[in-house]
């Protein structure tokens, strides 16, 4: 048998569902290539190999028994360690939650497991999910497979480089501003943001409530629509998720990779073709944009002047949201405690607790935040951001009159050095220049590989209505289907 | 003119909590200045018919049935605490001042 | 500092005072306001919590629909408008018992503005205005260990128990309230019982002060006559009606105290001290709380559509002042009779002990006399007693019946109060019926006869007055329990016999 490691999911679920490996099987193949590699790409926080394996034999039990199997039994994910696991260390990259073990499992955890799908651990990211490198990080940088001396992107950098890196063949994202798009962007992979309130938020560690959706990571378009399904849909313990169904992701993936385009319009963001964007970047953009066009796509350009204050607005709104979601952090209830001496005050106590188990960058936006909801600034600086996410949505709104989907390169550069903008904060948010405008819309958004620049991956990224991912998936796979996938050098 | 200033910054890591270093102060002021100085670019939307949005998904009254669904055990429960006493949170003396209700 | 006070009528005199209350009402839903965690009182620390009401990372609020309701009618209940659109918002602040170090509640968007309540004070209408009424969620509870008192102060450490964490709670805040003059005290308090009454009645909450589950802060201030009004103090730990009394009448004689000395009144949280009656200062922080408010993102608005609302306010009960004005007429009491029956808090018990049989006088003469009695010595509220409407009905029974005489039924209702069964029962287990059987009861009167003959010799010769004698006899042998009138035929019906 070929490598199991090298396979898509689908092919890996069809060699199970039809007896030719076993899911065990197929673990153990990810876990060696783990074992063998992640010492250099430190896409695992947490490897669960017991876990992994009970729930393979289980996957194999099922089968043998002649029970119906799902499209993604025994295919191994890799979860970004922002979801609760029962029982499973989940630390959202931060030193205030070492050690913590969930009594709960967040939904799209429950709704992984229930689909046969085996979770082989917990991956890297920025701490509480904010940046976009993944050096933020309080447990080490993750390292691209592409080239280990730079960045695999953030905030999901773990589960983007567990996937290039050939450790699994699906990851489990969440995207405030980018953190699923922007990784899939630089490695390489495909990396989806559904419509917000399309996928559970429960059990999603919180970073910025209104703005965090989880999604899926995979190296093909198709993969991602298949744990699109799994993952995706109502849940009742999420005020915000949509009771509607789940648009039908995986029909519009095959649809796209018959490579048909014929009477779909597709807009650039004329805003996201000009100077932000490297020159690489947007070679490989202007190419694939013909490749649609040969495809029978009408391309005309957009624009949306609301666009540019989108980034602001971001940085205040998910800021704000967060100096109250991490306030529960105190070392009271769970995670990290720092400085009960018996003499000290609570208070005393919970400002050392934070201080030692946040980094720099989460205590910069709970500062941002606090400042931005204080009621002197609350008018000049949310109220301003909520009324410039009104604007965005209507150019949004507008652009969707027109066009069936929105176009745009996904990041302005591709991967950059190590420690290249570590040391302004500011320079590091520019990373996410194209994808937050999607965010504040609610509305879903993909990124899949276009072409390679100076031989590092850049990402065409789609924008669609909300409740349209389906759009977004066929558009992306009819790009895949002419440009093909991208192979990292050997590790 | 700064945006915000070092005295600004330390009353902001009171108010969250956070027990920062002089050294950090230092560092922190700079940057919050560079980002808040950037992030006022919302204060050129000044059109006053724009309503806020809060919420991106159209939805109202997402209302759950008043009936009991199962606890965690204590055990569950404090599983996570750093300090745990008859089955309680534990914590260090609390200031006595004034509490909200 | 001691200073001495004023004369409370000489102060109201000169100066005005203005009222506010805001009064904390915990629903009783069968579960918490986010989460399926259930809401009795009392249990184990610890063990009515879940991801969410905990706050643990990733965990989501959900809100209850049964909360949501029973706001709105106590909105409605209070001549409110229900908001069509409104929205919760986060309180950010750093305390221990609350779990997520924000409480979930509402800011400039509550679910019931622009109300009032009418309540009677010396038998005029006073009428409050209502605010607002919002729904948030209630905090856990803390144990101080090792102070002298379990109080804050001193303590060493503590201990937080999250059963409580996450009750929905109700805010009612009235308008300020002024012009009541000498009456700010009564009407402070007579609002509060009405409030409580209202709710009582909507069936949303057992609004027990004594529990915690009605919560009352009293602000107060004092202007001179023609001037605005004067700063105000919040009173909070003020736990039963005679308290909100006080704690008003207590606060007016200290700010005048403060004025007529030439000081200043200071914006302040203040608490009420139970053993003394006084008011004492909070320890004052150095800056006003900023809570940053903001809307709340993991929940969506509430929008109470208006056929949603007609039903809940076609369905609310009728309200208790204009309940109590038909029970008066119906039980046929005067004013004061009534007013009698009210102080008592006796209104429902009364109500539902003649639901269940006895007569509207039969039922108020059991709960006004020996169980008020009763209420009044071991300090409980009448409902607490120890007796249901029921078992007072029965007790009537059995004494209508002539199975009981008023002397033997105050002893069953000692029984039953202590918990030895209902009337029959006790009746019959301490062998308390009235005696009826006529050959022991004759047996008892011969004996009697027998012993006094010199009495039944007047009796036989016509002084039938000196029969009571007898009668006594006969009642001190069969312990009381015979039926005097009974006894007196009988010892007539013998001797006319024996001739």
């Amino acid at each position: 048998m070929s490598d199991l490691t090298r396979m898509t999911a689908t092919e890996i679920a069809g060699l199970v569902a039809g007896g030719e490996t076993s899911a065990v099987e197929v673990t153990r193949a990810h876990l060696d290539r783990i074992a063998a590699v992640d010492d250099r790409v430190h896409a695992f926080l947490h490897v669960d190999s017991a876990g992994a394996l009970a729930a393979a034999r289980q996957v194999d039990d099922r089968r043998a028994a002649g029970e119906q199997l799902g499209p993604l039994a025994g295919v191994p994910v890799a979860v970004k360690d922002v979801l609760a696991t029962k029982g499973v260390p989940t630390t959202v990259g931060s030193k205030i939650l070492q050690g913590w073990r969930p009594p709960y499992d967040a939904t799209i955890v429950q709704r992984l497991r229930a689909a046969g799908t085996v979770m082989l651990g917990k991956t890297n990211m920025d701490e509480f999910a904010m940046g976009s490198s993944t050096e933020y990080s309080a447990y080490g940088v993750t390292h691209n497979p592409w080239d280990l001396d730079r960045i695999p992107g953030g905030s999901g950098g773990g589960s983007a480089a567990a996937l290039a890196a050939y450790e699994a063949p699906l990851a489990i994202g969440s995207d405030t501003g980018g953190s699923i798009r922007q990784p899939g962007a630089v490695t390489g992979t495909v990396g989806a943001k559904p419509t917000y309130g399309g996928t559970s938020r429960y059990g999603l560690v919180a970073f910025s409530s209104s703005l965090d959706t989880p999604g899926p990571c995979a190296r093909t378009v198709l993969d991602a629509a298949l744990l699109h399904e799994v993952i995706g849909g109502h849940d009742p313990r999420d005020s915000t998720s949509i009771p509607q169904p789940v648009p039908d992701v995986v029909a519009a993936a095959k649809l796209g990779a018959t490579g048909d385009l014929t009477g779909v319009k597709l807009g650039i963001v004329s805003e996201f073709t000009g100077e932000g964007a490297e020159p690489g970047v947007l070679a490989a953009f202007r190419e694939s944009v013909d490749a649609l066009t040969k495809l029978g796509a009408e391309i005309v350009e957009v624009s949306c002047p609301n666009f540019k204050y989108a980034l602001p607005a971001y940085y205040l709104i998910a800021p704000s949201e967060c100096s109250s979601n991490l306030a529960r952090f105190d070392g009271v209830r769970f995670g990290l405690r720092v400085g009960d001496d018996g003499n000290r005050s609570l208070e005393e106590v919970m400002s050392l607790t934070r201080e030692a188990g946040f980094g720099p960058e989460v205590k910069r936006r709970i500062m941002i935040g606090t400042y931005a909801l204080s009621s002197g600034y609350y008018d000049a600086y949310y109220g301003q951001a909520q009324k410039v996410r009104t604007l965005i949505t209507r150019d949004f709104t507008a652009a969707f009159e027109q066009v069936d989907a929105l176009i745009s390169p996904t990041t302005p550069f591709v991967a950059f050095p190590i420690g290249a903008r570590t040391s302004d904060p500011y320079q590091m948010y520019l990373a996410d220049l194209f994808t937050i405008p999607t965010n504040l819309y609610g509305g879903p958004g993909i990124s899949v590989p276009c072409g390679l620049s100076d031989g590092l991956p850049v990402g065409l990224q789609i924008m669609a209505p909300t409740m349209a991912d389906d759009r977004m998936y066929r558009v992306a796979a009819a790009l895949e289907s002419v440009v093909g996938t991208f192979t990292p050098p050997a590790l | 003119m700064a945006a915000i200033s070092r005295e600004e910054v330390a009353h902001l890591a009171r108010l969250s909590r956070l027990a920062v270093t002089e050294e950090e102060l230092d560092t922190f002021a700079g940057q919050l200045d560079v980002i808040l100085q950037a992030v006022a670019q919302v204060g050129e939307v000044t059109a006053a018919d724009i309503p806020p949005t809060s919420h991106s998904v159209p939805l109202t009254n997402v209302l759950r049935d008043d009936v009991v669904t199962p606890c965690l055990t204590p055990e569950e429960a404090l599983s996570g605490a750093p300090d745990a006493e008859e089955q309680r949170f534990r914590v260090p003396r609390i200031l006595d001042e004034d509490v909200a209700s | 500092m001691t200073t001495t006070l004023p004369a409370y009528d000489e102060v109201v005199a000169r100066y005005e005072p203005v009222i506010g209350l805001e009064t904390h009402v915990e629903l009783g839903t069968n579960t918490k306001m986010f989460c399926g965690c259930p809401t009795d009182f009392g249990g184990e620390p610890n063990t009515r919590v879940c991801p969410v009401c905990l706050g643990l990372p990733g965990s989501l609020p959900v809100a209850n629909k049964a909360a949501i309701e029973a706001t709105i009618r106590i909105g409605l209940a209070l001549n409110c408008s229900i908001a069509e659109w409104c929205r919760f918002a986060r309180k950010n602040y750093f305390y221990p018992d609350m779990p997520k170090n924000f409480q979930i509640s509402q800011y400039d968007e509550p679910l019931c503005v622009d109300g009032y309540l009418d309540v009677e004070v010396n038998g005029e209408l006073v009428r409050i205005g209502i605010e607002r009424v919002h729904l948030e969620e209630d905090t856990g509870k803390t144990l101080h260990v090792g102070g002298a008192t379990g109080r804050i102060h001193g303590a060493t450490e503590s201990l937080v128990d999250y059963n409580r964490a996450g009750i929905p709670l109700v805010e009612i805040v009235t308008k300020p309230v002024p012009g009541t003059g000498a009456l700010a005290p009564e009407v402070a308090k007579a609002y509060v019982a009405e409030l409580r009454d209202v709710i009582r009645s909507l069936g949303v909450s057992d609004v027990r002060m004594e529990e915690g589950s009605l919560r009352c802060d009293v602000n107060t201030s004092l202007n001179l006559p023609g001037e605005e009004w004067g700063t105000r103090t919040e009173t909070k730990n003020v736990n039963s009606l005679r308290s909100v009394e006080r704690a008003v009448r207590s606060e007016i004689l200290r700010q005048a105290s403060v004025l007529d000395a030439g000081g200043r009144i200071f914006q302040e949280t203040r608490h009420f001290q139970e053993d003394t009656g006084d008011t004492r200062p909070g320890r004052s922080k150095e800056t006003a709380t900023d809570y940053r408010y903001f809307p709340e993102p993991d929940l969506v608005p509430l929008a109470p559509d208006a056929v949603w609302v007609a039903e809940l306010k076609a369905a609310l009960p009728e309200l208790p002042r204009l309940h109590r004005r038909r029970l008066q007429e119906q039980w046929g009491l005067s004013e004061l009779d009534m007013q009698s029956v009210l102080n008592a808090g006796a209104v429902e018990l009364i109500e539902q002990t003649i639901a269940a049989g006895a007569t509207p006088a039969a039922a108020r003469k059991w709960w006004l006399g020996e169980l008020s009695r009763r209420a009044n010595e071991t300090g409980a509220e009448l409902s607490d007693v120890g007796a249901t409407p029921e078992q007072v009905a029965e007790l009537q029974g059995l004494v209508d019946a002539g199975k009981l005489n008023d002397k033997l039924a105050r002893t069953v209702l000692e029984g039953v109060v202590a918990g030895e069964g209902s009337p029959t029962e006790v009746m019959a287990n301490r062998n308390l019926e009235v005696v009826s059987d006529t050959g022991a009861l004759t047996a008892a009167v011969d004996e009697a006869i027998a012993a006094n003959p010199g009495i039944a010799d007047k009796i036989r010769s016509g002084k039938v007055a000196a029969a009571g004698a007898l009668v006594g006899a006969v009642m001190k042998t069969t312990r009381g329990q015979a039926d005097a009138k009974t006894v007196r035929e009988l010892i007539l019906e013998r001797l006319s016999a024996q001739g």
